[in-house]
Protein backbone atom coordinates (compact mmCIF):
# COMPACT_ATOMS: atom_id res chain seq x y z
CA UNK A 1 0.00 0.00 0.00
CA UNK A 2 1.55 3.30 -1.16
CA UNK A 3 0.80 5.95 1.98
CA UNK A 4 -0.45 9.42 1.39
CA UNK A 5 0.90 12.11 2.06
CA UNK A 6 1.01 14.05 4.81
CA UNK A 7 2.32 17.20 3.45
CA UNK A 8 5.44 18.42 1.36
CA UNK A 9 7.95 21.41 1.73
CA UNK A 10 9.17 22.17 -1.29
CA UNK A 11 12.03 24.54 -2.23
CA UNK A 12 11.36 26.27 0.93
CA UNK A 13 13.95 29.27 1.74
CA UNK A 14 13.42 31.12 5.11
CA UNK A 15 15.57 33.96 5.74
CA UNK A 16 15.86 36.44 8.63
CA UNK A 17 15.36 40.13 8.81
CA UNK A 18 19.24 40.47 9.70
CA UNK A 19 20.20 38.31 6.65
CA UNK A 20 20.87 35.44 8.19
CA UNK A 21 19.80 32.41 5.92
CA UNK A 22 17.74 29.90 8.29
CA UNK A 23 17.24 27.40 5.30
CA UNK A 24 17.90 27.56 1.52
CA UNK A 25 16.05 25.24 -0.89
CA UNK A 26 14.65 22.87 1.54
CA UNK A 27 12.87 19.64 0.32
CA UNK A 28 10.82 17.53 2.31
CA UNK A 29 8.48 15.54 1.72
CA UNK A 30 6.37 13.36 4.39
CA UNK A 31 3.71 10.75 4.71
CA UNK A 32 0.79 9.87 6.48
CA UNK A 33 1.78 7.74 9.52
CA UNK A 34 5.31 8.39 9.17
CA UNK A 35 7.48 9.18 12.29
CA UNK A 36 10.54 11.49 10.85
CA UNK A 37 13.23 12.49 13.01
CA UNK A 38 15.09 16.26 11.80
CA UNK A 39 19.12 16.02 13.17
CA UNK A 40 21.55 18.42 12.73
CA UNK A 41 24.10 20.76 14.10
CA UNK A 42 22.86 23.44 15.96
CA UNK A 43 21.65 26.13 14.01
CA UNK A 44 20.87 24.07 11.02
CA UNK A 45 17.34 25.42 11.54
CA UNK A 46 15.35 22.12 12.59
CA UNK A 47 12.96 24.23 14.69
CA UNK A 48 12.49 26.67 11.68
CA UNK A 49 11.04 23.95 9.62
CA UNK A 50 8.68 23.03 12.64
CA UNK A 51 7.36 26.20 12.97
CA UNK A 52 7.32 26.66 9.32
CA UNK A 53 4.56 23.65 9.55
CA UNK A 54 2.93 24.92 11.95
CA UNK A 55 2.47 28.46 10.63
CA UNK A 56 3.89 29.67 13.34
CA UNK A 57 6.94 31.70 10.89
CA UNK A 58 6.40 32.42 7.75
CA UNK A 59 8.43 31.31 4.74
CA UNK A 60 10.50 33.48 2.58
CA UNK A 61 9.94 31.39 -0.38
CA UNK A 62 8.98 27.97 -1.04
CA UNK A 63 5.34 26.19 -0.37
CA UNK A 64 3.95 24.22 1.85
CA UNK A 65 1.31 21.74 0.52
CA UNK A 66 -0.96 19.85 2.90
CA UNK A 67 -2.47 16.21 1.69
CA UNK A 68 -5.41 14.67 3.18
CA UNK A 69 -5.02 16.27 6.74
CA UNK A 70 -4.82 19.96 7.32
CA UNK A 71 -3.04 22.26 9.53
CA UNK A 72 -6.00 22.71 11.56
CA UNK A 73 -4.84 19.22 13.14
CA UNK A 74 -1.92 19.26 14.41
CA UNK A 75 -0.06 20.19 17.55
CA UNK A 76 3.55 20.97 18.54
CA UNK A 77 5.61 19.96 22.08
CA UNK A 78 7.91 22.43 22.94
CA UNK A 79 11.59 22.09 24.42
CA UNK A 80 10.70 23.04 27.65
CA UNK A 81 7.18 21.83 28.62
CA UNK A 82 5.93 25.19 28.43
CA UNK A 83 3.23 25.01 31.31
CA UNK A 84 1.11 27.93 32.39
CA UNK A 85 2.24 27.38 36.06
CA UNK A 86 -0.41 29.00 37.86
CA UNK A 87 -2.77 26.39 36.63
CA UNK A 88 -3.25 22.60 37.54
CA UNK A 89 -2.41 19.44 35.12
CA UNK A 90 -5.94 19.48 33.89
CA UNK A 91 -6.35 22.77 32.85
CA UNK A 92 -3.03 23.23 31.30
CA UNK A 93 -4.55 20.26 29.48
CA UNK A 94 -7.94 21.60 28.31
CA UNK A 95 -6.41 24.89 27.21
CA UNK A 96 -6.53 23.95 23.72
CA UNK A 97 -10.09 22.94 23.87
CA UNK A 98 -11.12 26.11 26.20
CA UNK A 99 -9.11 27.58 23.47
CA UNK A 100 -11.46 26.15 20.88
CA UNK A 101 -14.73 27.32 22.73
CA UNK A 102 -15.65 23.90 23.70
CA UNK A 103 -17.12 23.62 26.78
CA UNK A 104 -15.44 22.62 30.43
CA UNK A 105 -18.48 19.59 30.46
CA UNK A 106 -17.84 18.69 26.88
CA UNK A 107 -14.17 18.58 27.34
CA UNK A 108 -13.93 16.47 30.79
CA UNK A 109 -13.84 12.91 28.63
CA UNK A 110 -11.36 14.41 26.29
CA UNK A 111 -8.94 15.62 29.08
CA UNK A 112 -9.28 12.48 31.39
CA UNK A 113 -8.47 10.67 28.49
CA UNK A 114 -5.25 12.07 27.76
CA UNK A 115 -4.39 12.51 31.24
CA UNK A 116 -4.66 8.80 30.69
CA UNK A 117 -2.88 7.91 27.52
CA UNK A 118 0.54 10.00 29.56
CA UNK A 119 -0.12 7.82 32.37
CA UNK A 120 -0.59 11.12 34.80
CA UNK A 121 -3.95 9.80 36.34
CA UNK A 122 -4.33 11.12 40.07
CA UNK A 123 -2.24 14.43 39.42
CA UNK A 124 -5.41 16.12 37.86
CA UNK A 125 -5.41 18.74 40.74
CA UNK A 126 -1.10 19.28 40.95
CA UNK A 127 0.36 22.38 40.44
CA UNK A 128 3.29 22.23 37.41
CA UNK A 129 5.73 23.44 40.03
CA UNK A 130 4.87 20.18 42.22
CA UNK A 131 5.92 18.07 39.18
CA UNK A 132 9.29 16.51 37.75
CA UNK A 133 11.16 17.39 34.48
CA UNK A 134 9.61 13.99 32.73
CA UNK A 135 6.02 14.53 34.78
CA UNK A 136 5.76 18.19 33.01
CA UNK A 137 7.07 16.73 29.71
CA UNK A 138 3.57 14.73 30.11
CA UNK A 139 1.36 17.28 30.77
CA UNK A 140 2.76 18.70 27.40
CA UNK A 141 2.72 16.00 25.57
CA UNK A 142 -0.93 15.49 27.21
CA UNK A 143 -1.87 18.86 26.05
CA UNK A 144 -0.65 17.93 22.52
CA UNK A 145 -3.04 14.58 22.28
CA UNK A 146 -6.12 16.04 23.87
CA UNK A 147 -6.71 18.04 20.18
CA UNK A 148 -6.54 14.44 18.63
CA UNK A 149 -4.35 15.83 16.39
CA UNK A 150 -2.84 13.64 13.14
CA UNK A 151 0.44 15.31 12.84
CA UNK A 152 2.75 15.99 16.14
CA UNK A 153 5.85 18.14 15.63
CA UNK A 154 7.87 17.94 18.65
CA UNK A 155 10.48 20.20 18.80
CA UNK A 156 13.57 18.51 21.57
CA UNK A 157 10.96 17.02 23.55
CA UNK A 158 13.33 15.05 25.71
CA UNK A 159 16.25 17.45 25.52
CA UNK A 160 16.19 18.73 29.08
CA UNK A 161 15.56 15.03 30.52
CA UNK A 162 17.72 12.69 32.11
CA UNK A 163 18.82 9.28 30.50
CA UNK A 164 16.63 6.98 32.12
CA UNK A 165 13.48 9.40 31.66
CA UNK A 166 14.24 10.25 28.48
CA UNK A 167 14.63 6.89 27.44
CA UNK A 168 11.51 5.80 29.28
CA UNK A 169 9.28 8.79 27.87
CA UNK A 170 10.93 7.43 24.09
CA UNK A 171 9.46 3.58 24.14
CA UNK A 172 5.92 5.48 25.61
CA UNK A 173 6.04 7.63 22.89
CA UNK A 174 6.62 4.65 20.40
CA UNK A 175 3.73 2.76 22.08
CA UNK A 176 0.94 5.84 21.59
CA UNK A 177 2.26 5.87 17.73
CA UNK A 178 1.17 2.70 16.79
CA UNK A 179 -2.03 2.94 18.39
CA UNK A 180 -2.80 6.43 17.18
CA UNK A 181 -0.95 5.97 14.27
CA UNK A 182 0.30 10.19 14.07
CA UNK A 183 2.29 11.61 11.60
CA UNK A 184 5.30 12.50 13.77
CA UNK A 185 8.24 15.09 12.68
CA UNK A 186 10.67 14.72 15.99
CA UNK A 187 13.52 17.08 16.26
CA UNK A 188 16.54 16.24 18.30
CA UNK A 189 20.26 16.39 18.14
CA UNK A 190 20.55 12.71 19.62
CA UNK A 191 21.35 10.32 17.31
CA UNK A 192 20.03 7.41 19.27
CA UNK A 193 17.08 8.68 20.27
CA UNK A 194 16.40 9.64 16.43
CA UNK A 195 17.21 5.97 15.12
CA UNK A 196 15.40 4.22 18.05
CA UNK A 197 11.96 6.09 17.16
CA UNK A 198 11.59 7.01 13.49
CA UNK A 199 10.93 5.25 10.46
CA UNK A 200 13.13 7.86 8.81
CA UNK A 201 16.03 9.92 9.91
CA UNK A 202 16.64 13.22 7.73
CA UNK A 203 19.98 14.89 8.77
CA UNK A 204 20.23 18.55 7.93
CA UNK A 205 23.19 20.77 7.89
CA UNK A 206 23.65 24.41 9.12
CA UNK A 207 24.54 27.74 6.76
CA UNK A 208 22.40 27.67 5.25
CA UNK A 209 19.91 25.11 6.64
CA UNK A 210 19.28 22.23 4.12
CA UNK A 211 19.07 18.15 4.26
CA UNK A 212 22.10 16.22 3.07
CA UNK A 213 21.33 13.14 3.92
CA UNK A 214 17.56 11.36 4.26
CA UNK A 215 18.23 7.87 5.57
CA UNK A 216 15.39 4.99 6.29
CA UNK A 217 15.39 2.99 8.82
CA UNK A 218 14.03 -0.50 8.42
CA UNK A 219 13.45 -1.78 11.50
CA UNK A 220 10.37 -3.49 12.45
CA UNK A 221 8.01 -2.12 15.20
CA UNK A 222 7.43 -2.51 18.25
CA UNK A 223 10.62 -1.84 19.41
CA UNK A 224 11.84 -3.22 22.83
CA UNK A 225 15.04 -2.31 24.61
CA UNK A 226 16.37 -5.66 22.71
CA UNK A 227 16.44 -3.46 19.74
CA UNK A 228 18.84 -0.93 21.05
CA UNK A 229 21.60 -3.34 21.58
CA UNK A 230 21.40 -4.98 18.19
CA UNK A 231 23.47 -4.48 15.19
CA UNK A 232 20.73 -3.44 13.18
CA UNK A 233 20.37 -0.51 15.74
CA UNK A 234 24.36 -0.04 15.71
CA UNK A 235 24.83 0.28 12.17
CA UNK A 236 21.94 2.73 11.53
CA UNK A 237 23.59 4.94 14.66
CA UNK A 238 26.84 4.17 12.32
CA UNK A 239 25.07 5.61 9.37
CA UNK A 240 23.32 8.55 10.68
CA UNK A 241 26.54 9.59 12.61
CA UNK A 242 28.44 9.80 9.38
CA UNK A 243 25.85 11.65 7.48
CA UNK A 244 25.91 14.18 10.72
CA UNK A 245 30.13 14.37 10.43
CA UNK A 246 29.52 15.58 6.89
CA UNK A 247 27.13 17.59 7.81
CA UNK A 248 29.64 19.73 10.54
CA UNK A 249 32.55 19.50 8.06
CA UNK A 250 30.27 20.91 5.21
CA UNK A 251 28.82 23.62 7.72
CA UNK A 252 32.23 24.56 8.39
CA UNK A 253 33.54 25.22 4.92
CA UNK A 254 31.17 27.18 4.48
CA UNK A 255 31.13 29.41 7.50
CA UNK A 256 34.90 29.14 8.73
CA UNK A 257 38.12 27.14 7.84
CA UNK A 258 38.38 25.96 10.97
CA UNK A 259 36.76 22.66 11.64
CA UNK A 260 34.83 22.67 14.71
CA UNK A 261 31.58 24.17 16.14
CA UNK A 262 32.95 26.32 18.91
CA UNK A 263 35.37 28.17 16.19
CA UNK A 264 32.77 29.02 13.84
CA UNK A 265 30.64 31.00 16.85
CA UNK A 266 33.44 32.76 17.55
CA UNK A 267 33.82 34.06 14.24
CA UNK A 268 29.87 34.92 14.56
CA UNK A 269 30.97 36.78 17.67
CA UNK A 270 34.05 38.41 16.33
CA UNK A 271 31.80 39.75 13.34
CA UNK A 272 29.38 41.29 15.02
CA UNK A 273 32.43 42.82 17.63
CA UNK B 1 -5.17 28.56 54.04
CA UNK B 2 -3.57 32.28 54.99
CA UNK B 3 0.12 32.54 55.73
CA UNK B 4 1.08 34.54 58.12
CA UNK B 5 4.98 33.05 58.50
CA UNK B 6 5.70 34.65 55.53
CA UNK B 7 4.63 38.35 56.15
CA UNK B 8 7.88 38.07 57.56
CA UNK B 9 10.07 36.07 55.81
CA UNK B 10 13.64 36.53 55.80
CA UNK B 11 16.23 35.81 53.38
CA UNK B 12 17.72 32.81 55.58
CA UNK B 13 16.94 29.64 54.29
CA UNK B 14 17.68 28.34 57.57
CA UNK B 15 15.07 30.23 59.28
CA UNK B 16 12.49 28.93 56.92
CA UNK B 17 12.99 25.84 57.11
CA UNK B 18 13.00 25.82 61.18
CA UNK B 19 9.73 27.22 60.18
CA UNK B 20 8.38 24.63 58.53
CA UNK B 21 9.74 22.08 60.59
CA UNK B 22 7.28 23.17 63.10
CA UNK B 23 3.23 22.15 63.83
CA UNK B 24 1.43 24.70 61.64
CA UNK B 25 -0.95 25.73 64.17
CA UNK B 26 -2.62 29.08 64.19
CA UNK B 27 -0.71 30.69 66.90
CA UNK B 28 2.52 28.95 66.05
CA UNK B 29 3.80 31.42 64.05
CA UNK B 30 3.39 34.37 67.37
CA UNK B 31 6.51 32.39 68.79
CA UNK B 32 8.56 32.16 65.71
CA UNK B 33 11.75 34.21 65.42
CA UNK B 34 10.46 36.20 62.80
CA UNK B 35 8.02 37.41 65.16
CA UNK B 36 9.58 37.10 68.68
CA UNK B 37 12.89 38.64 67.74
CA UNK B 38 11.73 42.08 66.58
CA UNK B 39 9.37 42.00 69.03
CA UNK B 40 11.80 41.93 71.85
CA UNK B 41 14.00 44.66 69.99
CA UNK B 42 10.62 46.52 70.06
CA UNK B 43 10.04 46.56 73.69
CA UNK B 44 13.69 47.04 74.96
CA UNK B 45 13.49 50.26 72.49
CA UNK B 46 10.32 51.45 74.70
CA UNK B 47 12.02 49.94 77.81
CA UNK B 48 15.19 52.38 77.39
CA UNK B 49 12.99 55.68 76.09
CA UNK B 50 10.97 55.49 78.82
CA UNK B 51 13.43 54.73 82.00
CA UNK B 52 15.35 57.36 79.67
CA UNK B 53 12.92 60.29 79.92
CA UNK B 54 12.08 59.53 83.49
CA UNK B 55 15.51 59.77 84.55
CA UNK B 56 16.47 62.71 82.67
CA UNK B 57 13.68 64.69 83.18
CA UNK B 58 12.95 65.91 79.60
CA UNK B 59 9.92 67.98 79.54
CA UNK B 60 7.25 65.97 77.47
CA UNK B 61 7.05 68.68 75.00
CA UNK B 62 10.49 67.74 74.09
CA UNK B 63 9.99 63.99 74.04
CA UNK B 64 6.95 62.60 75.16
CA UNK B 65 7.60 59.02 77.23
CA UNK B 66 6.01 55.75 75.66
CA UNK B 67 3.48 55.74 78.40
CA UNK B 68 2.01 59.13 78.10
CA UNK B 69 1.83 58.97 74.53
CA UNK B 70 -0.55 55.29 75.44
CA UNK B 71 -2.20 57.64 77.95
CA UNK B 72 -3.03 60.18 75.32
CA UNK B 73 -3.95 58.30 72.69
CA UNK B 74 -6.71 56.35 75.15
CA UNK B 75 -8.36 59.74 76.40
CA UNK B 76 -8.13 61.29 72.97
CA UNK B 77 -9.39 57.86 71.12
CA UNK B 78 -12.81 60.13 70.11
CA UNK B 79 -11.02 61.98 68.36
CA UNK B 80 -8.47 60.11 66.50
CA UNK B 81 -10.03 56.92 65.32
CA UNK B 82 -12.13 59.82 63.31
CA UNK B 83 -9.33 61.43 61.90
CA UNK B 84 -8.14 57.34 61.18
CA UNK B 85 -11.14 56.61 59.73
CA UNK B 86 -11.10 59.66 56.85
CA UNK B 87 -7.13 58.99 56.69
CA UNK B 88 -8.46 55.28 55.41
CA UNK B 89 -11.00 56.67 53.16
CA UNK B 90 -9.09 58.85 51.26
CA UNK B 91 -6.15 56.13 51.05
CA UNK B 92 -8.87 53.12 50.07
CA UNK B 93 -10.57 55.23 48.06
CA UNK B 94 -7.44 56.43 45.91
CA UNK B 95 -5.44 52.91 45.80
CA UNK B 96 -8.94 51.78 44.50
CA UNK B 97 -9.21 54.03 41.70
CA UNK B 98 -5.12 53.63 41.22
CA UNK B 99 -5.54 49.46 40.66
CA UNK B 100 -8.33 50.37 38.32
CA UNK B 101 -6.66 52.77 36.19
CA UNK B 102 -2.93 51.20 36.72
CA UNK B 103 -4.49 47.88 35.46
CA UNK B 104 -6.14 49.56 32.17
CA UNK B 105 -3.60 51.66 31.05
CA UNK B 106 -0.86 48.98 31.43
CA UNK B 107 -3.85 46.31 29.52
CA UNK B 108 -3.88 49.48 26.76
CA UNK B 109 -0.12 50.05 26.70
CA UNK B 110 0.27 46.47 25.83
CA UNK B 111 -2.41 46.08 23.34
CA UNK B 112 -0.10 49.00 21.25
CA UNK B 113 3.15 49.39 21.38
CA UNK B 114 2.60 53.16 19.62
CA UNK B 115 0.16 53.84 22.41
CA UNK B 116 2.83 52.91 25.02
CA UNK B 117 5.54 54.71 23.24
CA UNK B 118 3.79 57.89 23.61
CA UNK B 119 2.06 57.96 26.47
CA UNK B 120 4.18 56.20 29.28
CA UNK B 121 6.92 59.28 29.22
CA UNK B 122 4.01 61.16 30.32
CA UNK B 123 3.11 58.63 33.49
CA UNK B 124 6.84 59.16 34.56
CA UNK B 125 6.19 62.67 34.41
CA UNK B 126 3.75 62.56 36.24
CA UNK B 127 5.39 60.07 39.11
CA UNK B 128 8.89 62.04 39.11
CA UNK B 129 6.58 65.57 40.02
CA UNK B 130 7.08 66.14 43.48
CA UNK B 131 3.42 65.55 44.82
CA UNK B 132 4.19 68.35 47.58
CA UNK B 133 4.85 70.69 44.94
CA UNK B 134 1.62 70.21 42.55
CA UNK B 135 -0.89 69.86 45.65
CA UNK B 136 -1.87 73.17 46.45
CA UNK B 137 -2.35 73.58 42.85
CA UNK B 138 -4.93 70.34 42.49
CA UNK B 139 -6.56 71.92 45.55
CA UNK B 140 -7.08 74.88 44.12
CA UNK B 141 -8.67 73.50 40.86
CA UNK B 142 -10.72 70.95 42.85
CA UNK B 143 -12.39 74.04 44.49
CA UNK B 144 -13.12 75.69 41.23
CA UNK B 145 -15.11 72.30 40.16
CA UNK B 146 -16.49 70.84 43.45
CA UNK B 147 -18.49 72.94 46.17
CA UNK B 148 -18.60 72.81 49.14
CA UNK B 149 -17.24 70.56 52.02
CA UNK B 150 -16.47 67.65 49.49
CA UNK B 151 -13.87 69.72 47.36
CA UNK B 152 -10.72 68.49 49.86
CA UNK B 153 -11.61 64.87 49.78
CA UNK B 154 -11.48 64.93 46.28
CA UNK B 155 -8.38 67.12 46.02
CA UNK B 156 -6.60 64.23 48.81
CA UNK B 157 -7.98 61.32 46.95
CA UNK B 158 -6.17 62.96 43.35
CA UNK B 159 -2.87 63.39 45.81
CA UNK B 160 -2.75 60.32 46.73
CA UNK B 161 -3.73 58.42 43.84
CA UNK B 162 -1.40 59.82 41.66
CA UNK B 163 1.40 58.77 44.15
CA UNK B 164 0.11 55.33 44.18
CA UNK B 165 -0.77 54.57 40.60
CA UNK B 166 2.55 54.78 38.87
CA UNK B 167 3.69 51.44 40.13
CA UNK B 168 1.04 49.40 39.65
CA UNK B 169 1.29 50.99 35.61
CA UNK B 170 4.75 49.98 35.35
CA UNK B 171 4.79 47.20 37.17
CA UNK B 172 1.78 45.72 35.38
CA UNK B 173 3.25 46.46 31.92
CA UNK B 174 6.13 44.85 32.91
CA UNK B 175 4.65 41.80 33.75
CA UNK B 176 2.33 41.66 30.75
CA UNK B 177 5.25 42.19 28.39
CA UNK B 178 7.19 38.97 30.04
CA UNK B 179 4.83 36.11 29.01
CA UNK B 180 7.00 32.67 28.50
CA UNK B 181 7.17 32.83 24.63
CA UNK B 182 6.75 29.36 24.00
CA UNK B 183 3.73 29.52 25.74
CA UNK B 184 2.94 32.89 23.57
CA UNK B 185 3.33 30.64 20.65
CA UNK B 186 1.45 27.79 21.23
CA UNK B 187 -1.53 30.10 21.85
CA UNK B 188 -0.98 31.82 18.22
CA UNK B 189 -1.00 27.79 17.59
CA UNK B 190 -4.09 26.86 18.32
CA UNK B 191 -5.70 30.38 16.79
CA UNK B 192 -6.60 32.34 20.27
CA UNK B 193 -8.07 35.23 19.86
CA UNK B 194 -6.64 38.78 21.47
CA UNK B 195 -8.73 38.69 23.95
CA UNK B 196 -8.62 34.94 25.09
CA UNK B 197 -4.58 35.52 25.35
CA UNK B 198 -5.03 38.45 27.28
CA UNK B 199 -7.74 36.88 30.22
CA UNK B 200 -5.57 33.64 29.77
CA UNK B 201 -2.25 34.13 29.40
CA UNK B 202 -0.93 37.41 29.96
CA UNK B 203 -3.30 38.71 33.00
CA UNK B 204 -2.03 35.28 34.92
CA UNK B 205 1.34 35.93 33.96
CA UNK B 206 1.43 39.92 35.03
CA UNK B 207 -0.64 38.39 38.30
CA UNK B 208 3.18 38.55 40.73
CA UNK B 209 4.14 41.75 39.19
CA UNK B 210 1.10 43.46 39.54
CA UNK B 211 0.63 42.49 43.19
CA UNK B 212 4.36 43.62 43.98
CA UNK B 213 3.00 46.65 42.45
CA UNK B 214 0.00 46.30 44.82
CA UNK B 215 2.06 46.17 48.09
CA UNK B 216 4.43 49.14 46.84
CA UNK B 217 0.99 51.72 45.66
CA UNK B 218 -0.69 50.78 48.98
CA UNK B 219 1.71 52.22 51.40
CA UNK B 220 2.40 55.49 48.86
CA UNK B 221 -1.31 56.13 49.11
CA UNK B 222 -1.49 56.39 52.25
CA UNK B 223 1.73 58.89 52.32
CA UNK B 224 -0.20 60.30 49.62
CA UNK B 225 -3.21 60.91 51.03
CA UNK B 226 -0.93 62.73 54.46
CA UNK B 227 0.95 65.02 52.04
CA UNK B 228 -2.09 65.87 50.05
CA UNK B 229 -3.84 66.55 54.01
CA UNK B 230 -0.58 68.86 55.28
CA UNK B 231 -1.07 71.14 52.07
CA UNK B 232 -4.48 71.40 52.30
CA UNK B 233 -3.89 71.93 56.27
CA UNK B 234 -7.37 73.75 57.38
CA UNK B 235 -10.99 73.86 56.25
CA UNK B 236 -13.22 71.21 56.19
CA UNK B 237 -15.26 69.40 58.99
CA UNK B 238 -13.54 65.80 58.15
CA UNK B 239 -10.10 66.02 59.13
CA UNK B 240 -7.46 63.37 58.93
CA UNK B 241 -4.70 62.07 61.10
CA UNK B 242 -2.33 64.81 59.23
CA UNK B 243 -4.75 67.66 60.72
CA UNK B 244 -4.09 66.23 63.84
CA UNK B 245 -0.52 65.79 63.43
CA UNK B 246 -0.06 69.53 62.27
CA UNK B 247 -2.38 70.97 65.07
CA UNK B 248 -0.42 69.10 67.80
CA UNK B 249 2.63 70.39 66.75
CA UNK B 250 1.12 73.71 66.35
CA UNK B 251 -0.14 73.66 70.13
CA UNK B 252 2.50 71.88 71.64
CA UNK B 253 0.96 68.85 72.28
CA UNK B 254 3.88 66.20 71.57
CA UNK B 255 2.29 63.23 73.19
CA UNK B 256 -0.96 63.57 70.77
CA UNK B 257 1.41 64.34 67.83
CA UNK B 258 3.24 60.99 68.51
CA UNK B 259 -0.22 59.56 68.81
CA UNK B 260 -1.49 60.18 65.12
CA UNK B 261 2.20 59.33 63.87
CA UNK B 262 1.83 55.88 65.89
CA UNK B 263 -1.56 55.16 64.40
CA UNK B 264 -0.49 57.05 60.76
CA UNK B 265 2.47 54.14 60.64
CA UNK B 266 0.31 51.19 62.08
CA UNK B 267 -1.99 51.98 59.51
CA UNK B 268 0.53 51.87 56.73
CA UNK B 269 1.89 48.31 58.32
CA UNK B 270 -1.73 47.37 58.81
CA UNK B 271 -1.83 47.84 54.37
CA UNK B 272 1.40 46.24 53.61
CA UNK B 273 0.38 43.30 55.89
CA UNK B 274 -3.10 42.71 54.74
CA UNK B 275 -1.63 43.07 50.76
CA UNK B 276 0.90 40.64 51.52
CA UNK B 277 -0.87 38.13 52.29
CA UNK B 278 -3.77 38.69 49.88
CA UNK B 279 -0.27 38.35 47.37
CA UNK B 280 0.53 35.35 48.89
CA UNK B 281 -2.73 33.79 49.09
CA UNK B 282 -3.27 34.22 45.53
CA UNK B 283 0.20 33.28 44.59
CA UNK B 284 0.58 30.06 46.94
CA UNK B 285 -0.07 27.50 44.17
CA UNK B 286 2.54 28.53 41.50
CA UNK B 287 4.80 31.74 42.21
CA UNK B 288 8.04 31.19 43.60
CA UNK B 289 7.69 34.38 46.14
CA UNK B 290 4.76 32.87 47.79
CA UNK B 291 5.66 29.05 47.68
CA UNK B 292 7.19 27.59 51.23
CA UNK B 293 10.15 25.17 50.36
CA UNK B 294 12.35 22.74 52.81
CA UNK B 295 15.78 23.73 51.27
Amino acid sequence: MNPSPAFTLSNVSKVYSNGTTALHDLNLAVSEGQFVSLVGPSGCGKSTVLRIIAGLGKMSAGDLFWGGTSQRKLAYVFQEAALMPWATVQENVRLPLKLAGVSRRASEAAVREAIALVELKGFENAYPRELSGGMKMRVSIARALVTKPQVLLMDEPFGALDEMTRSKLNSDLLDLWSQKQWTVIFVTHNIYEAVYLSNRVVVMAARPGRVVADIPIDAPYPRDQEFRTSALYNAYCRDVAHALAGAVGTASEVSSPINSQASSTSTMFGSVA
Amino acid sequence: MLNFDSVFRRDSADAEAALLAKPRSPLAWLRSPEVVAPVCVGLLFLLVWELGVRLSGVPPYLLPAPSAVLQTMIEDWGELLPALWVTLQVTIVAFGVAVVSGLLIAILFTQSRWVERSFFPYAVILQTTPIVAIAPLIILWVRQIVPGDGSTFVAMVICAWIVAFFPILSNTTLGLNSTDHNLINLFQLYRANPWQTLLYLRLPSAMPYFLGGLRISGGLALIGAVVAEFVAGTGGTRTGLAYQILMSSFNLQIPRMFAALLMTTGLGVLIFVVLTLASDFLLRHWHESAVQREN
